[in-house]
Protein backbone atom coordinates (compact mmCIF):
# COMPACT_ATOMS: atom_id res chain seq x y z
CA UNK A 1 0.00 0.00 0.00
CA UNK A 2 2.87 2.35 0.86
CA UNK A 3 4.31 1.77 -2.59
CA UNK A 4 0.99 2.58 -4.22
CA UNK A 5 0.85 5.83 -2.25
CA UNK A 6 4.42 6.72 -3.27
CA UNK A 7 3.61 6.25 -6.96
CA UNK A 8 0.24 7.95 -6.57
CA UNK A 9 1.82 11.01 -4.94
CA UNK A 10 4.34 11.52 -7.68
CA UNK A 11 1.84 10.98 -10.48
CA UNK A 12 -0.79 13.18 -8.94
CA UNK A 13 1.64 16.03 -8.30
CA UNK A 14 2.99 15.80 -11.82
CA UNK A 15 -0.47 16.69 -13.16
CA UNK A 16 -0.31 19.94 -11.25
CA UNK A 17 3.35 20.74 -11.85
CA UNK A 18 2.62 20.69 -15.58
CA UNK A 19 -0.24 22.64 -17.17
CA UNK A 20 -2.20 19.44 -17.86
CA UNK A 21 -4.45 19.53 -14.80
CA UNK A 22 -5.34 23.19 -15.23
CA UNK A 23 -5.96 22.93 -18.97
CA UNK A 24 -8.05 19.78 -18.65
CA UNK A 25 -10.15 21.02 -15.75
CA UNK A 26 -10.53 24.47 -17.29
CA UNK A 27 -11.58 23.07 -20.66
CA UNK A 28 -14.01 20.68 -19.03
CA UNK A 29 -15.65 23.39 -16.94
CA UNK A 30 -15.97 25.73 -19.90
CA UNK A 31 -17.61 23.03 -22.03
CA UNK A 32 -19.99 21.86 -19.31
CA UNK A 33 -20.70 25.51 -18.44
CA UNK A 34 -21.73 26.24 -22.02
CA UNK A 35 -24.10 23.28 -22.00
CA UNK A 36 -25.51 24.32 -18.66
CA UNK A 37 -26.12 27.84 -19.93
CA UNK A 38 -27.86 26.59 -23.06
CA UNK A 39 -30.05 24.20 -21.10
CA UNK A 40 -30.95 26.95 -18.64
CA UNK A 41 -31.80 29.39 -21.42
CA UNK A 42 -34.01 26.99 -23.28
CA UNK A 43 -35.70 26.00 -20.05
CA UNK A 44 -36.45 29.66 -19.23
CA UNK A 45 -37.76 30.29 -22.70
CA UNK A 46 -39.96 27.24 -22.49
CA UNK A 47 -41.40 28.12 -19.07
CA UNK A 48 -41.94 31.77 -20.11
CA UNK A 49 -43.84 30.49 -23.13
CA UNK A 50 -45.98 28.28 -20.96
CA UNK A 51 -46.77 31.12 -18.61
CA UNK A 52 -47.69 33.42 -21.45
CA UNK A 53 -49.99 30.81 -22.97
CA UNK A 54 -51.54 30.10 -19.58
CA UNK A 55 -52.14 33.79 -19.01
CA UNK A 56 -53.83 34.07 -22.40
CA UNK A 57 -56.13 31.16 -21.50
CA UNK A 58 -56.68 32.71 -18.05
CA UNK A 59 -55.55 29.51 -16.42
CA UNK A 60 -52.77 28.76 -13.86
CA UNK A 61 -49.46 27.79 -15.48
CA UNK A 62 -48.81 24.04 -15.47
CA UNK A 63 -45.83 22.88 -13.35
CA UNK A 64 -42.56 22.18 -15.16
CA UNK A 65 -40.06 19.58 -14.11
CA UNK A 66 -36.49 20.93 -13.66
CA UNK A 67 -35.09 17.48 -13.09
CA UNK A 68 -36.44 16.32 -16.38
CA UNK A 69 -35.60 19.46 -18.32
CA UNK A 70 -32.22 20.49 -16.95
CA UNK A 71 -30.57 18.00 -14.63
CA UNK A 72 -31.05 14.91 -16.73
CA UNK A 73 -29.77 16.36 -20.00
CA UNK A 74 -27.02 18.20 -18.13
CA UNK A 75 -25.58 14.99 -16.74
CA UNK A 76 -25.95 13.25 -20.08
CA UNK A 77 -23.90 16.04 -21.61
CA UNK A 78 -21.31 15.90 -18.86
CA UNK A 79 -20.96 12.16 -19.37
CA UNK A 80 -20.27 12.66 -23.07
CA UNK A 81 -17.81 15.51 -22.48
CA UNK A 82 -15.77 13.33 -20.13
CA UNK A 83 -15.17 10.96 -23.04
CA UNK A 84 -13.29 13.76 -24.76
CA UNK A 85 -11.35 14.86 -21.71
CA UNK A 86 -10.24 11.51 -20.26
CA UNK A 87 -7.70 10.83 -23.05
CA UNK A 88 -5.94 14.06 -22.09
CA UNK A 89 -5.71 12.93 -18.48
CA UNK A 90 -4.36 9.47 -19.19
CA UNK A 91 -2.19 10.06 -22.25
CA UNK A 92 0.99 10.53 -20.20
CA UNK A 93 0.36 7.79 -17.69
CA UNK A 94 2.71 5.08 -18.90
CA UNK A 95 3.71 6.57 -22.26
CA UNK A 96 5.87 9.26 -20.68
CA UNK A 97 7.68 6.76 -18.46
CA UNK A 98 8.32 4.54 -21.43
CA UNK A 99 9.68 7.37 -23.51
CA UNK A 100 11.99 8.96 -20.91
CA UNK A 101 13.20 5.65 -19.47
CA UNK A 102 11.80 6.26 -16.00
CA UNK A 103 9.84 3.05 -16.40
CA UNK A 104 13.19 1.34 -15.96
CA UNK A 105 13.51 3.02 -12.57
CA UNK A 106 10.06 1.83 -11.54
CA UNK A 107 10.60 -1.70 -12.79
CA UNK A 108 13.99 -2.09 -11.11
CA UNK A 109 12.71 -0.77 -7.77
CA UNK A 110 11.26 -3.09 -5.15
CA UNK A 111 7.65 -2.53 -6.21
CA UNK A 112 5.34 -4.86 -8.09
CA UNK A 113 3.81 -4.05 -11.45
CA UNK A 114 0.36 -4.21 -9.87
CA UNK A 115 1.36 -1.47 -7.43
CA UNK A 116 2.64 0.71 -10.25
CA UNK A 117 -0.57 0.26 -12.25
CA UNK A 118 -2.70 0.93 -9.17
CA UNK A 119 -0.77 4.10 -8.27
CA UNK A 120 -1.01 5.47 -11.77
CA UNK A 121 -4.68 4.63 -12.14
CA UNK A 122 -5.58 6.21 -8.79
CA UNK A 123 -3.70 9.39 -9.65
CA UNK A 124 -5.49 9.79 -12.99
CA UNK A 125 -8.83 8.84 -11.47
CA UNK A 126 -8.39 11.34 -8.63
CA UNK A 127 -7.85 14.13 -11.12
CA UNK A 128 -11.00 12.96 -12.90
CA UNK A 129 -12.96 12.96 -9.62
CA UNK A 130 -11.84 16.51 -8.80
CA UNK A 131 -12.76 17.64 -12.29
CA UNK A 132 -16.17 15.92 -12.26
CA UNK A 133 -17.11 17.11 -8.78
CA UNK A 134 -16.29 20.71 -9.64
CA UNK A 135 -19.53 20.69 -11.64
CA UNK A 136 -21.48 20.74 -8.36
CA UNK A 137 -22.12 24.47 -8.86
CA UNK A 138 -24.59 23.79 -11.68
CA UNK A 139 -27.01 21.70 -9.63
CA UNK A 140 -26.48 24.17 -6.78
CA UNK A 141 -27.73 27.04 -8.95
CA UNK A 142 -30.85 25.03 -9.67
CA UNK A 143 -31.36 24.18 -6.00
CA UNK A 144 -31.00 27.87 -5.24
CA UNK A 145 -33.58 29.09 -7.76
CA UNK A 146 -35.80 26.06 -8.13
CA UNK A 147 -37.01 23.03 -6.33
CA UNK A 148 -35.38 19.96 -7.90
CA UNK A 149 -35.28 16.44 -6.57
CA UNK A 150 -31.78 16.09 -5.06
CA UNK A 151 -31.54 12.31 -5.02
CA UNK A 152 -31.18 11.95 -8.83
CA UNK A 153 -28.29 14.44 -8.70
CA UNK A 154 -26.42 12.27 -6.19
CA UNK A 155 -27.13 9.15 -8.23
CA UNK A 156 -25.95 10.87 -11.40
CA UNK A 157 -22.65 11.62 -9.71
CA UNK A 158 -22.26 7.96 -8.78
CA UNK A 159 -22.77 7.19 -12.47
CA UNK A 160 -20.27 9.86 -13.54
CA UNK A 161 -17.64 8.42 -11.20
CA UNK A 162 -18.32 4.85 -12.32
CA UNK A 163 -18.05 5.84 -15.93
CA UNK A 164 -14.85 7.71 -15.12
CA UNK A 165 -13.31 4.65 -13.48
CA UNK A 166 -14.01 2.68 -16.65
CA UNK A 167 -12.76 5.29 -19.10
CA UNK A 168 -9.64 6.16 -17.06
CA UNK A 169 -8.93 2.42 -16.90
CA UNK A 170 -9.13 2.27 -20.69
CA UNK A 171 -6.82 5.28 -20.96
CA UNK A 172 -4.21 3.79 -18.61
CA UNK A 173 -4.31 0.54 -20.53
CA UNK A 174 -3.84 2.21 -23.92
CA UNK A 175 -0.99 4.35 -22.59
CA UNK A 176 0.77 1.23 -21.33
CA UNK A 177 1.02 0.03 -24.91
CA UNK A 178 2.75 3.00 -26.52
CA UNK A 179 5.51 5.45 -25.73
CA UNK A 180 3.87 8.10 -27.88
CA UNK A 181 1.49 10.39 -26.01
CA UNK A 182 -0.44 11.37 -29.13
CA UNK A 183 -1.08 7.76 -30.08
CA UNK A 184 -2.01 7.11 -26.48
CA UNK A 185 -4.56 9.95 -26.44
CA UNK A 186 -5.90 9.18 -29.92
CA UNK A 187 -6.21 5.47 -29.17
CA UNK A 188 -8.08 6.11 -25.95
CA UNK A 189 -10.35 8.57 -27.69
CA UNK A 190 -11.17 6.11 -30.47
CA UNK A 191 -11.94 3.30 -28.03
CA UNK A 192 -14.17 5.56 -25.93
CA UNK A 193 -15.88 6.90 -29.03
CA UNK A 194 -16.49 3.35 -30.18
CA UNK A 195 -18.00 2.44 -26.82
CA UNK A 196 -20.26 5.46 -27.16
CA UNK A 197 -21.34 4.93 -30.77
CA UNK A 198 -21.87 1.22 -30.34
CA UNK A 199 -25.13 2.16 -28.61
CA UNK A 200 -26.39 3.60 -31.89
CA UNK A 201 -25.44 0.49 -33.79
CA UNK A 202 -27.62 -1.35 -31.32
CA UNK A 203 -30.64 0.58 -32.62
CA UNK A 204 -30.11 -0.78 -36.12
CA UNK A 205 -29.47 -4.38 -35.18
CA UNK A 206 -31.82 -6.72 -33.46
CA UNK A 207 -31.77 -9.78 -31.26
CA UNK A 208 -28.73 -10.95 -29.37
CA UNK A 209 -26.26 -8.80 -31.32
CA UNK A 210 -28.29 -5.66 -30.69
CA UNK A 211 -28.52 -6.50 -27.02
CA UNK A 212 -24.80 -7.11 -26.87
CA UNK A 213 -24.01 -3.78 -28.53
CA UNK A 214 -26.43 -2.10 -26.19
CA UNK A 215 -24.70 -3.68 -23.23
CA UNK A 216 -21.28 -2.65 -24.49
CA UNK A 217 -22.16 1.02 -24.80
CA UNK A 218 -20.54 3.07 -22.08
CA UNK A 219 -23.08 5.90 -22.37
CA UNK A 220 -26.13 3.65 -22.56
CA UNK A 221 -25.34 2.47 -19.04
CA UNK A 222 -25.34 6.03 -17.84
CA UNK A 223 -28.94 6.75 -18.89
CA UNK A 224 -30.45 5.15 -15.83
CA UNK A 225 -28.13 7.04 -13.51
CA UNK A 226 -29.13 10.33 -15.18
CA UNK A 227 -32.77 9.42 -14.66
CA UNK A 228 -32.06 8.94 -10.97
CA UNK A 229 -32.32 5.17 -11.05
CA UNK A 230 -29.59 3.41 -9.15
CA UNK A 231 -28.96 0.01 -10.70
CA UNK A 232 -26.00 -1.99 -9.38
CA UNK A 233 -25.86 -3.81 -12.73
CA UNK A 234 -24.68 -0.63 -14.46
CA UNK A 235 -22.15 0.04 -11.72
CA UNK A 236 -20.89 -3.52 -12.09
CA UNK A 237 -20.44 -2.91 -15.82
CA UNK A 238 -18.25 0.12 -15.13
CA UNK A 239 -16.27 -1.56 -12.38
CA UNK A 240 -15.65 -4.71 -14.39
CA UNK A 241 -14.57 -2.65 -17.40
CA UNK A 242 -12.17 -0.81 -15.10
CA UNK A 243 -10.88 -4.07 -13.62
CA UNK A 244 -10.38 -5.72 -17.00
CA UNK A 245 -8.50 -2.77 -18.49
CA UNK A 246 -6.22 -2.46 -15.46
CA UNK A 247 -5.50 -6.17 -15.70
CA UNK A 248 -4.62 -5.69 -19.38
CA UNK A 249 -2.38 -2.74 -18.48
CA UNK A 250 -0.63 -4.95 -15.95
CA UNK A 251 -0.13 -7.67 -18.56
CA UNK A 252 1.16 -5.22 -21.14
CA UNK A 253 3.79 -3.83 -18.72
CA UNK A 254 4.78 -7.32 -17.61
CA UNK A 255 5.13 -8.44 -21.21
CA UNK A 256 7.70 -5.67 -21.77
CA UNK A 257 10.03 -7.63 -19.55
CA UNK A 258 9.68 -10.67 -21.74
CA UNK A 259 9.79 -9.00 -25.10
CA UNK A 260 11.59 -5.66 -25.09
CA UNK B 1 28.02 -11.44 -4.07
CA UNK B 2 26.89 -11.69 -7.67
CA UNK B 3 26.90 -15.04 -9.38
CA UNK B 4 25.92 -15.43 -12.98
CA UNK B 5 25.66 -18.95 -14.34
CA UNK B 6 25.10 -19.94 -17.97
CA UNK B 7 23.03 -16.85 -18.57
CA UNK B 8 21.34 -16.77 -21.96
CA UNK B 9 18.92 -14.23 -23.39
CA UNK B 10 17.21 -14.64 -26.71
CA UNK B 11 15.07 -12.03 -28.45
CA UNK B 12 13.15 -14.02 -30.99
CA UNK B 13 15.87 -15.54 -33.12
CA UNK B 14 18.51 -13.05 -31.99
CA UNK B 15 20.86 -14.35 -29.32
CA UNK B 16 21.78 -11.29 -27.24
CA UNK B 17 23.58 -13.06 -24.42
CA UNK B 18 25.04 -16.48 -25.02
CA UNK B 19 25.76 -18.70 -22.05
CA UNK B 20 27.89 -16.40 -19.93
CA UNK B 21 29.19 -17.25 -16.46
CA UNK B 22 31.07 -14.99 -14.07
CA UNK B 23 31.18 -13.92 -10.45
CA UNK B 24 31.90 -10.71 -8.61
CA UNK B 25 33.23 -10.80 -5.07
CA UNK B 26 32.01 -8.48 -2.36
CA UNK B 27 33.50 -5.00 -2.52
CA UNK B 28 35.04 -5.45 -5.97
CA UNK B 29 34.50 -3.46 -9.14
CA UNK B 30 33.93 -5.50 -12.25
CA UNK B 31 34.35 -3.80 -15.61
CA UNK B 32 32.10 -5.07 -18.31
CA UNK B 33 33.74 -4.27 -21.57
CA UNK B 34 32.60 -4.70 -25.11
CA UNK B 35 31.56 -2.92 -28.30
CA UNK B 36 28.06 -1.51 -28.63
CA UNK B 37 25.47 -4.21 -28.99
CA UNK B 38 27.64 -6.88 -27.36
CA UNK B 39 25.02 -7.70 -24.74
CA UNK B 40 26.27 -5.60 -21.83
CA UNK B 41 23.03 -3.78 -21.16
CA UNK B 42 20.98 -6.94 -21.58
CA UNK B 43 23.09 -8.76 -18.99
CA UNK B 44 22.80 -5.86 -16.57
CA UNK B 45 19.06 -5.64 -17.04
CA UNK B 46 18.76 -9.31 -16.21
CA UNK B 47 20.83 -8.88 -13.04
CA UNK B 48 18.63 -5.97 -11.93
CA UNK B 49 15.48 -8.02 -12.42
CA UNK B 50 14.22 -5.75 -15.20
CA UNK B 51 13.84 -8.73 -17.50
CA UNK B 52 14.12 -12.47 -16.95
CA UNK B 53 16.80 -14.59 -18.65
CA UNK B 54 15.84 -17.17 -21.28
CA UNK B 55 18.12 -19.68 -19.58
CA UNK B 56 20.55 -19.73 -16.69
CA UNK B 57 20.54 -17.98 -13.34
CA UNK B 58 21.67 -14.74 -11.79
CA UNK B 59 22.01 -14.67 -8.01
CA UNK B 60 22.55 -11.45 -6.06
CA UNK B 61 23.45 -11.74 -2.36
CA UNK B 62 21.95 -15.20 -2.32
CA UNK B 63 18.67 -14.25 -3.99
CA UNK B 64 17.74 -15.49 -7.43
CA UNK B 65 16.52 -12.68 -9.70
CA UNK B 66 13.66 -14.75 -11.09
CA UNK B 67 12.46 -16.36 -7.86
CA UNK B 68 12.91 -13.40 -5.49
CA UNK B 69 12.88 -10.30 -7.67
CA UNK B 70 11.82 -7.94 -4.87
CA UNK B 71 14.62 -9.08 -2.55
CA UNK B 72 17.11 -8.56 -5.33
CA UNK B 73 15.74 -5.15 -6.25
CA UNK B 74 15.95 -4.01 -2.64
CA UNK B 75 19.69 -4.75 -2.68
CA UNK B 76 20.53 -3.26 -6.05
CA UNK B 77 21.09 0.28 -7.16
CA UNK B 78 20.87 0.62 -10.92
CA UNK B 79 21.75 3.45 -13.19
CA UNK B 80 20.72 2.82 -16.80
CA UNK B 81 22.57 4.37 -19.68
CA UNK B 82 20.21 7.34 -19.75
CA UNK B 83 19.52 8.35 -16.16
CA UNK B 84 15.83 7.67 -15.42
CA UNK B 85 14.84 11.18 -14.35
CA UNK B 86 11.49 12.87 -13.98
CA UNK B 87 12.63 16.13 -15.50
CA UNK B 88 9.70 18.17 -14.19
CA UNK B 89 10.69 17.53 -10.60
CA UNK B 90 13.32 19.31 -8.55
CA UNK B 91 16.34 17.29 -7.48
CA UNK B 92 15.03 17.19 -3.93
CA UNK B 93 11.55 16.00 -4.94
CA UNK B 94 13.02 13.38 -7.21
CA UNK B 95 15.39 11.97 -4.61
CA UNK B 96 12.62 11.97 -2.05
CA UNK B 97 10.50 9.94 -4.47
CA UNK B 98 13.39 7.58 -5.21
CA UNK B 99 14.04 7.08 -1.49
CA UNK B 100 10.41 6.18 -0.84
CA UNK B 101 10.21 4.00 -3.92
CA UNK B 102 13.16 2.05 -2.54
CA UNK B 103 11.34 1.65 0.74
CA UNK B 104 13.53 3.67 3.01
CA UNK B 105 11.50 4.18 6.22
CA UNK B 106 9.93 7.66 6.33
CA UNK B 107 12.09 8.78 9.26
CA UNK B 108 15.33 7.91 7.50
CA UNK B 109 14.51 9.46 4.14
CA UNK B 110 16.00 12.82 5.00
CA UNK B 111 19.26 11.34 6.26
CA UNK B 112 19.57 9.07 3.23
CA UNK B 113 19.02 12.01 0.89
CA UNK B 114 21.64 14.11 2.65
CA UNK B 115 24.18 11.30 2.55
CA UNK B 116 23.60 10.57 -1.14
CA UNK B 117 23.83 14.27 -2.05
CA UNK B 118 27.02 14.55 -0.03
CA UNK B 119 28.57 11.61 -1.88
CA UNK B 120 27.79 12.85 -5.37
CA UNK B 121 28.07 16.54 -4.51
CA UNK B 122 24.59 17.73 -5.36
CA UNK B 123 23.91 20.03 -2.43
CA UNK B 124 24.03 23.25 -4.43
CA UNK B 125 21.37 22.21 -6.96
CA UNK B 126 18.82 20.57 -4.64
CA UNK B 127 16.03 23.03 -5.38
CA UNK B 128 16.62 23.18 -9.13
CA UNK B 129 14.31 21.55 -11.62
CA UNK B 130 16.10 18.58 -13.20
CA UNK B 131 15.25 19.81 -16.71
CA UNK B 132 17.50 22.82 -16.14
CA UNK B 133 20.57 20.85 -15.05
CA UNK B 134 23.63 20.17 -17.17
CA UNK B 135 24.32 16.68 -18.40
CA UNK B 136 26.96 16.11 -15.74
CA UNK B 137 24.58 17.02 -12.96
CA UNK B 138 21.84 14.87 -14.42
CA UNK B 139 24.26 11.97 -14.41
CA UNK B 140 24.99 12.66 -10.76
CA UNK B 141 21.31 12.77 -9.89
CA UNK B 142 21.00 9.39 -11.59
CA UNK B 143 23.88 8.12 -9.51
CA UNK B 144 22.41 9.57 -6.31
CA UNK B 145 19.19 7.73 -7.08
CA UNK B 146 21.14 4.48 -7.41
CA UNK B 147 23.02 4.80 -4.12
CA UNK B 148 20.30 6.41 -1.99
CA UNK B 149 19.21 3.19 -0.29
CA UNK B 150 22.83 2.16 0.34
CA UNK B 151 22.52 -0.96 -1.81
CA UNK B 152 24.93 -3.85 -1.52
CA UNK B 153 25.26 -4.01 -5.28
CA UNK B 154 25.57 -1.16 -7.75
CA UNK B 155 25.02 -1.64 -11.45
CA UNK B 156 26.15 1.23 -13.62
CA UNK B 157 25.54 1.20 -17.36
CA UNK B 158 28.15 3.45 -18.99
CA UNK B 159 28.28 5.94 -16.12
CA UNK B 160 30.69 8.35 -17.77
CA UNK B 161 29.13 8.55 -21.22
CA UNK B 162 28.56 12.08 -22.46
CA UNK B 163 30.47 13.83 -19.70
CA UNK B 164 33.33 16.29 -20.13
CA UNK B 165 36.84 15.20 -19.08
CA UNK B 166 36.70 16.84 -15.66
CA UNK B 167 33.31 15.33 -14.90
CA UNK B 168 34.54 11.96 -16.09
CA UNK B 169 37.42 12.13 -13.63
CA UNK B 170 35.08 13.09 -10.83
CA UNK B 171 32.65 10.29 -11.56
CA UNK B 172 35.49 7.78 -11.73
CA UNK B 173 36.83 8.92 -8.38
CA UNK B 174 33.34 8.68 -6.98
CA UNK B 175 32.92 5.13 -8.22
CA UNK B 176 36.32 4.17 -6.83
CA UNK B 177 35.32 5.58 -3.46
CA UNK B 178 32.09 3.60 -3.48
CA UNK B 179 33.88 0.26 -3.89
CA UNK B 180 34.54 -1.65 -0.71
CA UNK B 181 31.13 -0.98 0.77
CA UNK B 182 29.40 -1.71 -2.49
CA UNK B 183 29.97 -4.38 -5.06
CA UNK B 184 29.92 -2.74 -8.46
CA UNK B 185 29.37 -3.88 -12.01
CA UNK B 186 30.19 -1.20 -14.52
CA UNK B 187 29.85 -1.35 -18.25
CA UNK B 188 31.87 0.74 -20.60
CA UNK B 189 33.56 0.76 -23.93
CA UNK B 190 36.23 3.17 -22.77
CA UNK B 191 39.36 1.16 -22.07
CA UNK B 192 41.40 3.48 -19.84
CA UNK B 193 38.38 3.61 -17.58
CA UNK B 194 38.60 -0.09 -16.91
CA UNK B 195 42.32 0.22 -16.35
CA UNK B 196 41.79 2.97 -13.82
CA UNK B 197 38.87 1.82 -11.75
CA UNK B 198 38.19 -1.87 -12.15
CA UNK B 199 39.50 -4.81 -10.16
CA UNK B 200 38.39 -7.29 -12.76
CA UNK B 201 37.44 -7.16 -16.42
CA UNK B 202 35.06 -9.24 -18.42
CA UNK B 203 35.23 -8.69 -22.15
CA UNK B 204 32.11 -9.63 -24.03
CA UNK B 205 31.39 -9.74 -27.72
CA UNK B 206 28.33 -10.95 -29.59
CA UNK B 207 26.93 -12.13 -26.27
CA UNK B 208 29.92 -14.32 -25.44
CA UNK B 209 32.66 -13.80 -22.87
CA UNK B 210 35.97 -13.71 -24.70
CA UNK B 211 38.22 -12.81 -21.77
CA UNK B 212 38.01 -12.63 -18.00
CA UNK B 213 40.96 -11.35 -15.94
CA UNK B 214 42.36 -8.40 -14.00
CA UNK B 215 43.31 -5.35 -16.10
CA UNK B 216 47.01 -6.02 -15.41
CA UNK B 217 46.66 -9.67 -16.24
CA UNK B 218 45.09 -8.84 -19.57
CA UNK B 219 47.86 -6.44 -20.52
CA UNK B 220 50.48 -9.00 -19.45
CA UNK B 221 48.92 -11.75 -21.47
CA UNK B 222 49.59 -9.62 -24.54
CA UNK B 223 53.22 -9.10 -23.60
CA UNK B 224 54.22 -12.53 -24.90
CA UNK B 225 54.58 -10.58 -28.10
CA UNK B 226 56.07 -7.16 -27.65
CA UNK B 227 56.17 -4.39 -30.17
CA UNK B 228 59.30 -2.53 -30.98
CA UNK B 229 59.74 0.69 -32.88
CA UNK B 230 63.20 1.17 -34.43
CA UNK B 231 64.53 4.07 -36.46
CA UNK B 232 67.73 3.34 -38.36
CA UNK B 233 69.84 5.39 -40.74
CA UNK B 234 70.22 3.05 -43.71
CA UNK B 235 68.61 1.66 -46.87
CA UNK B 236 65.09 0.55 -46.10
CA UNK B 237 65.02 -2.77 -47.93
CA UNK B 238 68.30 -3.98 -46.52
CA UNK B 239 67.43 -2.88 -43.02
CA UNK B 240 64.15 -4.70 -43.27
CA UNK B 241 65.67 -7.91 -44.46
CA UNK B 242 68.37 -7.82 -41.79
CA UNK B 243 65.80 -7.08 -39.09
CA UNK B 244 63.49 -9.88 -40.13
CA UNK B 245 66.40 -12.32 -40.18
CA UNK B 246 67.22 -11.55 -36.55
CA UNK B 247 66.27 -14.25 -34.08
CA UNK B 248 63.12 -13.38 -32.15
CA UNK B 249 61.57 -11.01 -34.70
CA UNK B 250 58.26 -12.48 -35.75
CA UNK B 251 57.18 -9.98 -38.35
CA UNK B 252 57.50 -6.42 -39.57
CA UNK B 253 54.24 -4.61 -39.08
CA UNK B 254 55.15 -1.31 -40.69
CA UNK B 255 58.10 0.14 -42.49
CA UNK B 256 58.46 3.71 -43.67
CA UNK B 257 61.36 5.55 -45.23
CA UNK B 258 62.07 9.22 -44.77
CA UNK B 259 65.19 11.36 -45.37
CA UNK B 260 67.44 8.31 -45.52
CA UNK B 261 65.97 7.08 -42.23
CA UNK B 262 63.95 4.00 -42.07
CA UNK B 263 61.55 3.35 -39.30
CA UNK B 264 60.13 -0.08 -38.58
CA UNK B 265 57.54 -1.49 -36.23
CA UNK B 266 58.44 -5.03 -35.32
CA UNK B 267 56.55 -7.71 -33.51
CA UNK B 268 59.01 -9.62 -31.41
CA UNK B 269 58.96 -12.65 -29.21
CA UNK B 270 59.23 -11.76 -25.56
CA UNK B 271 61.63 -14.60 -24.74
CA UNK B 272 64.60 -13.41 -26.83
CA UNK B 273 66.87 -10.43 -26.23
CA UNK B 274 65.76 -8.88 -29.45
CA UNK B 275 66.82 -5.33 -28.66
CA UNK B 276 70.38 -6.38 -27.87
CA UNK B 277 70.83 -8.49 -30.99
CA UNK B 278 69.24 -5.84 -33.21
CA UNK B 279 71.56 -3.08 -32.04
CA UNK B 280 74.55 -5.42 -32.53
CA UNK B 281 73.52 -6.32 -36.05
CA UNK B 282 72.89 -2.72 -37.05
CA UNK B 283 76.22 -1.48 -35.68
CA UNK B 284 78.09 -4.31 -37.51
CA UNK B 285 76.51 -3.08 -40.75
CA UNK B 286 77.59 0.46 -39.94
CA UNK B 287 74.04 1.87 -39.70
CA UNK B 288 73.38 4.22 -36.84
CA UNK B 289 70.53 3.33 -34.58
CA UNK B 290 68.60 6.55 -33.94
CA UNK B 291 65.72 5.32 -31.89
CA UNK B 292 64.42 2.15 -30.34
CA UNK B 293 61.49 1.86 -28.00
CA UNK B 294 59.15 -0.77 -26.66
CA UNK B 295 55.52 -0.09 -27.29
CA UNK B 296 53.62 -1.06 -24.12
CA UNK B 297 50.50 -2.88 -25.06
CA UNK B 298 47.51 -1.16 -23.54
CA UNK B 299 44.12 -2.58 -22.85
CA UNK B 300 43.19 -0.99 -26.14
CA UNK B 301 45.50 -3.39 -27.93
CA UNK B 302 44.20 -6.29 -25.91
CA UNK B 303 40.70 -5.34 -26.76
CA UNK B 304 41.29 -4.91 -30.47
CA UNK B 305 43.46 -8.00 -30.59
CA UNK B 306 40.75 -10.07 -28.93
CA UNK B 307 37.96 -8.64 -31.00
CA UNK B 308 39.77 -9.35 -34.23
CA UNK B 309 40.95 -12.81 -33.22
CA UNK B 310 37.51 -13.86 -32.09
CA UNK B 311 36.07 -12.56 -35.33
CA UNK B 312 38.60 -14.60 -37.27
CA UNK B 313 37.58 -17.70 -35.38
CA UNK B 314 33.99 -17.13 -36.36
CA UNK B 315 34.92 -16.71 -40.00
Amino acid sequence: MKNVITIFNREFRSYFSSPIAYVVIGLFLVLTGVFFYLLMSSFLQYSANLQWQAARMRQPAPPVNVNHMIIRPLFSNISVITLFVVPMITMRSFSDDKKTGTLELLLTSPVTTAQIVAGKFLAAFSLYVIMALLTWVYPLVIVFFGDPDVMPVAISYIGILGMGAASVGIGVWISSMTENQIISAMGTFVVLLFLWLVGWFANFSSGAIGGFFQYLSIVEHFDDFAKGIFDTGHLMYYLSLCGITLFLAHQSIESLRWRS
Amino acid sequence: MIEIRNLTKRYGSFLAVDDITFEVEKGKILGFLGPNGAGKTTTMRIVTGFMPPTKGTAVVSGFDVVDNPLDVKRRIGYMPETPPLYVDMTVEEYLNFAARLKQIPAKEVKGAMELACEKVDLNNVLSKVIKALSKGYKQRVGLAQAIIHDPEVLILDEPTIGLDPIQIREVRELIRSLAGEHTIILSTHILPEVDMICDEVVIIQNGKIIAKDTPDGLSKSMKGAERLTVVVEGPTEEVSSVASATEGVNSILESTAENGHCSLVLECDFKFHVRKSLSNVFSKKGWSLLEMKVKESTLEDVFIHMMSSSEEEEV
